[in-house]
């Protein structure tokens, strides 16, 4: 008989439970190369180890462990619970443990440091882990007790999920970025149309992408619901990761004759920004059908876009020109390292000079924990992932989702704004 | 001994009603998530969709949700907030990935049946049989997605830390 077809993801799952194949719906104990929690998640299964008299790590230079959400500390009681993961890094002498000041948010700064590569499957106490998919990892979010049984044992117990075929055909126009085709393709398929499904994402308009906006694609696989969202790894991204790492990766791509439940074929070259209205991520319009919108607070950061690359295309619509009187703009660079190269490049002067508040690496706002909780009578426009009631503060705030060009317009005129309309288009 | 207790457990209560696409934010806004103290966290649980909840909701009560329960974030702390009130069956039309697995891994029970969703009323009493999917209400019997073998696993030794304890000591032993 010969061998049926497999989607990368089955590739690398079957790598990991050293068997030649798997197939959707089988159960099957992964091994493990990385697993990651941070400041909210890792407390639960410090505690949950400890309970059960599991207080080792299988391998502590496979455990990452990032203070990311309450950092700085937000309260008293955000400052003992930080103190739980701080004492458990330290006594195990974990070298990937990165306090506030130091790292940034998990799912920007493993990928910036290399400490997540092609071929890799990656376990992360944290919804938005599967970011590092854009990479050609199988990445998924778990809780604190997945957490706890990983940092035991190194395996991971899971169905392999099938995979939907995304193809992205054409080439992006201006303005146009990965938050836009996540966005779109969100709003095509549904808030739960990738439920328990790896998203697979391909096609010309993906290989021509940045990594930046391939991990913003894969960032947003969750919000369809999805267990992961992946993108084969090309030339592009072994320019981008072998620089990074010591490591030797495996390079894994799908077989022609690869079964998916779906695929979904788009031309993109006519795709205008997208901004996704409250209160779900699949609510998305195109940035012309909600022009207009009046905003009271924009907010340009979190894991999905406060890159480089993010912060640079805002500073170059901010440049010389002051945000719209009566709104507010709080800038989050997403790494310390992105923090440094902004402030290097003169970005950080430019988001001050026009008015933004800025702030150490934190997820902060994206989650309604501190630095620019909205109130009820708020109305943001955020480069982040979620604007369900309540996530970003009140629960009569309304939070539209958009890429960080259309932010920074519409931070300038304080109605949703085409990027188009405020700046002249240049490639860099 | 345990086993055999576990394969007659039934839950008995009654109902409280939620609507489609309730994500974890709902369940537990992060303003909380300063503490995993279930007891704490029961304070919160659901007060976005409805502010009173915490205060009439009783030990044994059974939370019916519409689709794509507990989507969003993969804080434990909603799975814990809803046990910390003292419930742990929710039946839902479907669940979010993230949201399912926390729950069977803190020992609680998660069944999808969208029948049985769109049919139970608020303040019904319902009696659900999660080995055998079976969930009965005002005289009716719902057939839940039977539960995969593994989940049965997990549904009987109470979570998966028992689980993962039974797999290391069976490893030393070998």
């Amino acid at each position: 008989m010969t061998r049926m077809g497999m989607t990368v993801t089955e590739k690398i799952l079957s790598a990991h439970c050293s068997r030649e194949s798997v197939r959707p719906d089988e159960f099957i104990e992964v091994r493990v190369d990385l697993a990651m929690g941070n400041d909210i998640t890792a407390p639960i299964a410090i505690r949950t180890l400890q309970k059960n008299g599991l207080d080792g790590v299988w391998d502590r230079s496979k455990v990452a462990l990032v203070m990311s959400h309450f950092v700085p500390a937000k309260d008293i009681a955000s400052a003992e619970q930080a103190h739980i993961t701080r004492s458990f890094a330290r006594s195990h002498d974990l070298p990937l443990f990165f306090d506030e000041g130091q790292g940034g948010i998990e799912h920007s700064l493993l990928p910036e440091l290399g400490l997540v590569v092609p071929g890799d499957v990656v376990i992360g106490a944290d919804s938005h882990s599967c970011t590092y998919g854009a990479l050609g990892i199988f990445s998924t979010g778990v809780g604190s007790t997945d957490l706890a049984a990983v940092l035991a044992t190194g395996e991971f117990w899971m169905k392999v999920p099938a995979s939907m075929k995304f193809v992205y055909n054409g080439s992006l126009p201006p303005w146009v970025m990965g938050k836009d085709l996540i966005l779109y393709t969100i709003g095509k398929i549904g808030d739960d149309g990738a439920r328990y499904r790896a998203l697979e994402f391909t096609g010309p308009a993906i290989r021509s992408l940045s990594i930046e906006g391939r991990l913003t694609m894969s960032n947003m696989a969750i919000e369809a619901g999805g267990k992961s969202g992946i993108i084969a790894a090309d030339a592009q991204t072994i320019r981008y990761v072998e620089p990074r790492t010591d490591r030797k990766f495996k390079i894994y791509e799908s077989d022609p004759d690869a079964e998916y439940v779906s695929v979904h074929e788009w031309d993109v070259s006519t795709l205008e920004p997208i901004v996704s209205c409250p209160s779900l991520p699949s609510r998305a319009r195109s940035v012309g059908e909600v022009r207009g919108q009046r905003v009271t607070y924009a907010f340009l950061g979190s894991c999905t876009n406060a890159r480089i690359e993010d912060l640079r295309l805002a500073a170059r619509i901010l440049r010389g020109k002051k945000i719209a009187r009566g709104m507010r703009l709080m800038v989050i660079p997403a790494t310390v390292n992105i923090y440094k190269q902004a402030l290097r490049e003169g970005l950080i002067e430019v988001f001050a000079e026009a008015g933004a508040s800025i702030s150490t690496a934190t997820c902060g706002p994206c989650l309604g924990g501190h630095m620019g909780v909205l109130g009820s009578e708020d109305v943001c426009i955020s480069s982040s992932n979620r604007n369900f009631p309540g996530r970003m503060g009140h629960k009569d705030a309304k939070v539209y989702l958009a890429n960080p060009a259309v932010v920074a317009a519409t931070a300038l005129t304080g109605v949703i704004t085409h990027p188009a309309d405020v700046a002249p288009w240049s490639e860099n | 001994m345990a086993r055999s207790a576990v394969a007659t457990l039934t839950y008995t209560g009654r109902v409280w009603r939620f609507g489609d696409d309730v994500d974890t934010d709902q369940i537990i806004p992060a303003a909380y998530l300063v503490t995993s103290d279930p007891a704490e966290l029961a304070k919160h649980c659901l007060e976005i969709p409805d502010p009173e909840f915490s205060r009439k909701a009783q030990p044994g009560d059974i939370l019916v949700a519409g689709k794509n329960f507990g989507c969003g974030s993969s804080r434990e702390h909603a799975p814990w907030a809803i046990k910390g009130l003292g419930i742990h069956c929710i039946i839902a039309k479907s669940f979010a990935r993230i949201f399912y697995r926390n729950a069977f891994n803190i020992g609680m029970c998660a069944l999808e049946c969208p029948e049985a969703a769109d049919a139970i009323a608020s303040g019904a009493i319902v009696t659900v049989n999660p080995i055998e999917g079976a969930i009965q209400a005002d005289g009716r019997v719902y057939r839940a997605q039977p539960l995969p073998e593994f989940m049965q696993q997990l549904v009987s030794m109470g979570g998966l830390m028992p689980w993962v304890k039974t797999k290391i000591e069976s490893r030393r032993r070998a």
